[in-house]
């Protein structure tokens, strides 16, 4: 508590009234038209010329694009993923040494199936993004969110990178060759100078621009009971943002690109860090919220405009006519507390105004993050992952975990009904196993097996169920909340099922030849369990 | 006295969905007795023009936080914000930077 006022200070004042006609503190020449960071006034050459090398030294600062690699730009029509394409534009058409080497491609999830939009709205809306798109002559691709329908479960699968964690310094050089060479052994007629050269043509070889497969009504129907069936709009914003991902993902690997740009504003990230903090995100967030996003495996997120605030990047697409096109999405003309995203993003919004260092205050909070806890490993086993958000299962912890607790006070006051000698207070004692184990409260001390033992349906009986698709093992903290939102599991695109069964299914197998494993911890168990039978 | 003055407004970044989806609107503000100012105009959008949910728009007696105000290209917090001075001609412009618009 004592320590923080020490790099805060000063920052963290209230704004102060502005005066009129204020010179541009970088020239200090021409008259200011915007302020930014905290009381910076800019004039609109140096504002431009300040907000393009801060795209550059973000990507140069990080280097984790390789020259001739295949990159997709997700954009979604905001000013964000707009200003960012705008930016990859800028970059790419520069004169060495300058120039960014990269081909890129871009891909609009259309959302409107989700969010309520009439066919003729999403088609309009279409329409205005193919042209903005067509003036870039890069490759797009548009896809509608119906077709999460007809995924393949492969698509949850977590690949294997085919290059190693972000490189720095010296390193970058060589995990630059290696790139080449994979490349080179890949496609041996394509070296890179060729897809550096004639980026255009490698464009043509492909699929026909925006070849979208019509979508039919019963799949949008089909689309609209999925979303039906979530209760509250925060699981729904959640599901769309899982789902919209997963669609990326397929979309990357089945085109070729290894890296994928979210154009995540740091007005956007502050919002983020701070709902999935809410939404029992918190294992995940440098993952959720830094540069680089390895969960994937062979496909990289990364995150170049998460050194822009909101505010930059509107100024900056109204001066330099970036087109963006508005989209309502879910959370429009919601209410405040309608979601939890929601009201975070009011939350920080408003306090932003009165206090213009909030963002870059939690922004750096985040930075912090990612230095402390590195990206998670992608090398960890794919069962380990969660089956829908893919980062690493934070639910397997420890017994004397916060997660725990939540899970055993859960059961309490969901068998508080049945179970007449059940008293809370005995089994709320300490020392209760994980739930996550069959045989649960058998193995607790004292008198309480009696208890379970004349309850009817007990305990014991109760780990012979019969196996439903039970997904709760497969995800993590916060996807379990989400599903917990939905009426019916079932109602999730079969591929989310399909992958599902086939990791219980697996899981089974393990424990079916477990018996031929013992280990000393299992060892213990069993005589654990005997002992107080 | 102040003569009647016609300036124009631009909705942009979803805002415009609270004006009945119109992005530029000309408008002529009446004569009174003394000089428009921005805060006098957000009153007078707020009863003249808001179609619905004025609160998604004004709150309090300013813009809601997330709505950006341009005046002639400027960024308002360098022209006095609700103190400045509404001339002939002028161009304001509202941006909203949240999610939904
Ligand atoms: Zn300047
Ligand atoms: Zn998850």
């Amino acid at each position: 508590m004592c320590q923080v006022d020490e790099e805060y200070n000063g920052q963290l004042e209230h704004r102060v009234t502005p005066r009129v006609s204020k010179k541009c503190v970088k020239c200090k020449e021409n008259t200011a038209v915007l302020i930014i960071r905290a009381g910076d006034a800019f004039c609109r050459g140096c504002f431009k010329e300040y907000f393009i090398h801060k795209f550059r030294a973000m990507l140069g600062k990080n280097r984790v694009i390789f020259p001739g690699e295949k990159v997709l730009l997700a954009v979604s029509g905001g000013p964000a993923s707009s200003s960012m394409l705008s930016q990859v534009q800028e970059g790419l058409s520069r004169d060495a040494p300058k120039k960014l080497r990269f081909v890129p491609g871009i891909i609009y999830i259309d959302e409107g199936g989700a969010s309520g939009q009439s066919m003729e709205e999403r088609e309009r809306a279409v329409a205005q993004l193919e042209s903005v798109f067509r003036a870039t002559n890069y490759h797009y691709h548009i896809v509608h969110l119906e077709q999460v329908l007809s995924l393949p479960s492969s698509v949850l699968e977590a690949g294997s990178s085919a290059t190693e964690k972000p490189q720095t310094g010296s390193s970058y050089k060589a995990a630059v060759d290696q790139f080449i060479q994979t490349r080179k052994n890949q496609h041996p007629d394509l070296s890179v100078e060729n897809a550096q050269s004639h980026p255009s043509s490698l464009s043509m070889q492909e699929v026909e621009n925006g070849g979208t497969s019509p979508i039919t009504p019963e799949q949008t129907q089909a689309l609209q009971r999925l979303f039906a069936s979530v209760r509250t709009l925060t699981a729904k914003e959640d599901l769309l943002h899982t789902l919209r991902q997963h669609l990326i993902l397929h979309t990357a690997r089945t085109q070729g690109y290894t890296k994928v740009m979210m154009g995540d504003s740091c007005s956007r990230l502050a919002i983020k860090l701070l709902s999935n903090i809410s939404l029992g995100r918190g294992a995940s967030l440098a993952t959720d919220t830094g540069f680089s996003d390895p969960r994937y495996g062979d496909v990289v997120i990364v995150r170049p405009m998460r050194d822009y605030s909101s505010k930059e990047i509107a100024y900056y697409n109204r001066m330099f006519d970036i087109p963006s096109v508005f989209i309502p999405g879910l959370d429009t003309k919601a209410q405040d507390k309608a979601s939890i995203q929601h009201l975070t993003e009011s939350f920080v919004t408003k306090l932003q105004t009165d206090f213009p260092s909030t963002v870059s205050t939690i922004y750096r909070t985040s930075e912090k993050l990612n230095t402390a806890c590195p990206p998670q490993n992608t090398h960890t086993q794919p069962s380990a992952k969660c089956l829908l958000c893919v980062c690493a299962l934070d639910t397997k912890l420890e017994e004397f975990s916060a997660y725990q607790a939540t899970l055993i006070s859960e059961q309490l006051s969901q068998r508080r009904g049945p179970g007449p000698g059940f008293t809370p207070g005995t089994a709320a004692a300490p020392g209760l196993p994980p739930a996550s184990s069959a045989s649960q409260c058998c193995y607790s001390g004292g008198g309480q097996h009696q208890s379970c033992m004349t309850g009817e349906g007990g305990c014991c009986s109760s780990a012979k169920e019969p196996e439903t698709v039970d997904l709760k093992s497969l995800l993590c903290y916060s996807c379990r909340l989400t599903i917990k939102d939905m009426t019916a599991e079932d109602a999730l695109p079969q591929y989310i099922l399909s992958e599902a069964e086939r990791r219980k299914r697996r899981s089974q197998m393990r424990e079916e030849i477990s018996e031929f494993l013992l280990d000393e911890e299992e060892d213990e168990a069993i005589l654990r369990v005997n002992g107080s039978l | 006295m102040a003569a009647p003055i016609a300036i124009h407004l631009e909705f942009g970044g979803g805002a415009e969905l609270l004006f009945g989806s119109v992005k530029e609107h000309h408008v002529t503000l009446p004569n009174q007795s003394e000089p428009w100012d921005m805060k006098q105009l957000l009153v007078w959008i707020r009863g003249n023009m808001l179609k619905e949910r004025p609160e998604l728009f004004v709150q309090g007696d300013t813009v809601r936080p997330g709505i950006l105000v341009l005046i002639n290209d400027a960024d308002w917090e360098l022209m006095g914000e609700l103190e400045y001075e509404l001339q002939d001609k002028d161009n304001v412009v509202f941006i909203s930077t949240l999610h939904g618009g």
